[in-house]
């Protein structure tokens, strides 16, 4: 293709093409730090293709493609590229991915013992990754955690965060623009700003960690904490893994284990302070 | 070398795979996905000393097909439970077939469908039966009932909800419309039981099916797969005493002599599959035409020659269909 970009992230490495420059460039500066695929072999391919080839040029609009596609995908104006280029790599993991268990859960580390922290979208479970990888904690990921069968270890996946309406403005407060991606507008999940996790997330993406706490975070009127047994656990993650049923088996022990081996809390809090303060709590009670 | 032709030279020889450099790797895996041919590739490569990022990608390869393969074997087994108590025979066809019986073509091999032949006098009780346990109609348009049973050799898709899987339940190897008739009676009667109650198709059987499921009936899309099949099934086979007698002679009674013999030679000249040149007929200046098809593909995983495909686009139509019946399906099709 005209444009590529190749980067790892975590364990995985992706190589996107593009028809268009921008997309190449914008991802270039976002993933500035972050190293290349090993060996020169990434594992996935994503394509940002023009839906028609005039479309190159007459109103364009980029069709994410690649290794693994969904039909029926609506393409994304080219002001939007960078935000295709992200999808396309979720696209990827979601759909391709079979060496770990993916859980669409945020991650975050200290001490080696990770915190998973899974919900709806909205739930609240990015920006607070995003608020913790601040705030002393390692930032693993905020879209997927990837735990590993064979092992029970989550690998991180450091990707930007991807930063939504209000959040945007939380986190820009206290954070040098150089980590900003650019502000990415009018889209259907309203506006979006990728932030490049911290210096520290980067550097030690091979560097696993055990899981030692479940969180399952969401926007309440008051504070709440309710102990989830571990078949509720089990089941919730299940619906927020895209690979279990692909991984059959392998899937059903290592989710089993996961979810028998670590307390899990649900938390409603009414605001960010709040809701940071009862993370700290509740993993200073967390067994070790 | 263009990378579906590196695809097809590593899957022939995996010891070429010991001298690449990153950049061709990069291409051979994008292409062997994008041609459903990972899983295959990943399992002719296993235990050689490659670059860890690509033993990583083909193990992750490998995983996917094992367990592809469990999943066909149990919705076969899903449609034998389903079919068993009507006492009709019941051919599996293509990739589950392979995994099946045990076949090399089936190692890696990814699968998608369930194919299953039956009797036509049984086609009736067979839809019903498999409605009874759960499958479902895929396309609800009353023209498309019309057309499949009127007109092709297999019932309109089924699937089964809970398991997101289709099946495709034929009578006959080609539309009844195309030029070519096959012996259908004949391919059940020789069929090989599994001692299941599932059969599958006698290896000549298998390998003309395979032929005229790759130039008689479609457009030639994920060709290279089709024809890895052909040339894993010459192998297993061609060292038996007389199969190149037994294969001229399935073909001839299936009518597909020509596909048969295209099919050896674009896989001796693909994939090198060591089979003598008189089994293949003579080679055709129409054969350079099918491999440019067969090997559109390029490092990044997109389709190439646009030319080229359209065309046998056209032709998959033109084989199946007369004249005027093409003209009143695709008026059909094009007013609603």
């Amino acid at each position: 293709m005209r444009h590529g970009f190749a980067v790892r992230v975590g364990p995985v490495g992706f190589r996107i093409g593009s028809e268009w420059q921008a997309p190449v460039a914008a991802l270039a500066r976002l993933y500035e730090g972050y190293p290349a695929p090993p060996d020169g072999v990434a594992d996935f391919t994503v394509r940002l293709e023009a839906a028609r080839p005039w479309r190159r040029w007459a109103r364009p609009a980029i069709t994410i493609r690649g290794d693994f596609t969904l039909p029926d995908t609506a393409p994304l104006p080219l002001a939007q590229g960078l935000l295709a280029a992200e999808m396309g790599m979720n696209l990827q993991m979601a759909l391709g991915a079979r060496r770990w268990l993916l859980l669409h859960a945020s991650c975050v580390e200290r001490d080696g013992r990770a915190l998973l922290m899974s919900g709806h979208s909205g739930a609240g479970k990015s920006t607070l990754s995003a608020l913790l990888g601040e705030r002393g904690w390692r930032l693993l990921g905020d879209e997927f955690a990837l735990l590993d069968p064979a092992t029970g270890l989550v690998h991180p996946f450091p990707r930007p965060v991807s930063l939504k309406n209000e959040s945007i403005a939380v986190m820009a407060a206290d954070i040098s623009h150089e980590r900003f991606g650019p502000l990415i507008a009018g889209t259907p999940k309203g506006d979006i700003r990728h932030l490049r996790p911290a210096a520290d997330a980067i550097a030690r993406m091979a560097e696993p960690a055990r899981p030692a706490l479940l969180l399952f975070p969401q926007f309440g009127q008051t504070e709440d904490l309710r102990p989830v047994g571990p078949v509720e656990s089990f089941v919730r993650l299940t619906q927020a893994s895209t690979n279990y049923v692909a991984l059959g088996e392998t899937g059903y022990a290592a989710l089993t284990a996961l979810a028998q081996g670590i307390p899990a809390i649900g938390v409603d809090y009414p605001d960010t302070a709040s809701a940071l303060r009862l993370v700290e709590a509740l993993w200073a009670e967390a067994p070790r | 070398m263009r990378p579906a032709l590196l695809l097809a030279s590593v899957l022939a020889d995996p010891q070429r795979a010991l001298s690449l450099a990153g950049e061709d790797w990069q291409a051979l895996l994008t292409v062997a996905r994008a041609e459903l041919l990972l899983g295959s590739l990943a399992h002719r490569l296993d235990g050689l000393a490659l670059p860890p990022a690509v033993v990583a990608i083909l193990a992750d390869a490998r995983v996917s097909a094992t367990h592809g393969r469990t999943q066909a074997l149990w919705e076969a087994e899903m449609a034998r439970r389903a079919l068993a108590p009507l006492g009709v025979p019941v051919v599996v066809l293509k990739g589950t077939a392979f995994v099946a019986a045990g076949l090399s073509a089936g190692v890696g091999r990814s699968i998608g469908d369930l194919d299953i032949l039956v009797p036509r006098t049984a086609l009736n009780v067979v839809e019903h039966a498999l409605i009874d346990a759960g499958w479902e109609w895929v396309k609800p348009d009353p023209y498309d009932h019309l057309y499949y049973r009127r007109w092709m050799h297999e019932l309109p898709p089924l699937t089964h909800p809970e398991r997101d899987r289709m099946i495709d339940v034929h009578h006959t190897i080609l539309p009844p419309t195309a030029r070519p008739t096959p012996d259908a009676a004949a391919l059940i009667a020789d069929a090989l039981p599994l001692g299941n109650g599932l059969a599958v198709l006698s290896p000549a059987d298998m390998i003309v099916h395979a032929a005229a499921h790759l130039f008689a009936d479609g457009d030639l899309a994920g060709g290279m797969r089709n024809l890895w099949d052909i040339d894993r099934l010459l192998r297993e086979f061609a060292d038996h005493p007389d199969f190149a007698e037994t294969l001229r002679a399935r073909a001839t009674r299936h009518n597909l002599c020509a596909a048969t013999a295209r099919a050896i030679r674009l896989a001796r000249r693909l994939y090198e599959t060591p089979v003598d040149q008189t089994w293949a007929g003579r080679s055709q200046v129409t054969d350079g035409l099918y491999l440019r098809r067969l090997t559109a593909r390029d490092g990044w995983g997109r389709e190439r020659r646009p030319a080229s495909r359209f065309a046998f686009y056209v032709r998959s139509h033109w084989i199946r269909m007369p004249p005027l019946l093409l003209a009143r399906h695709l008026w059909t099709k094009a007013r609603r």
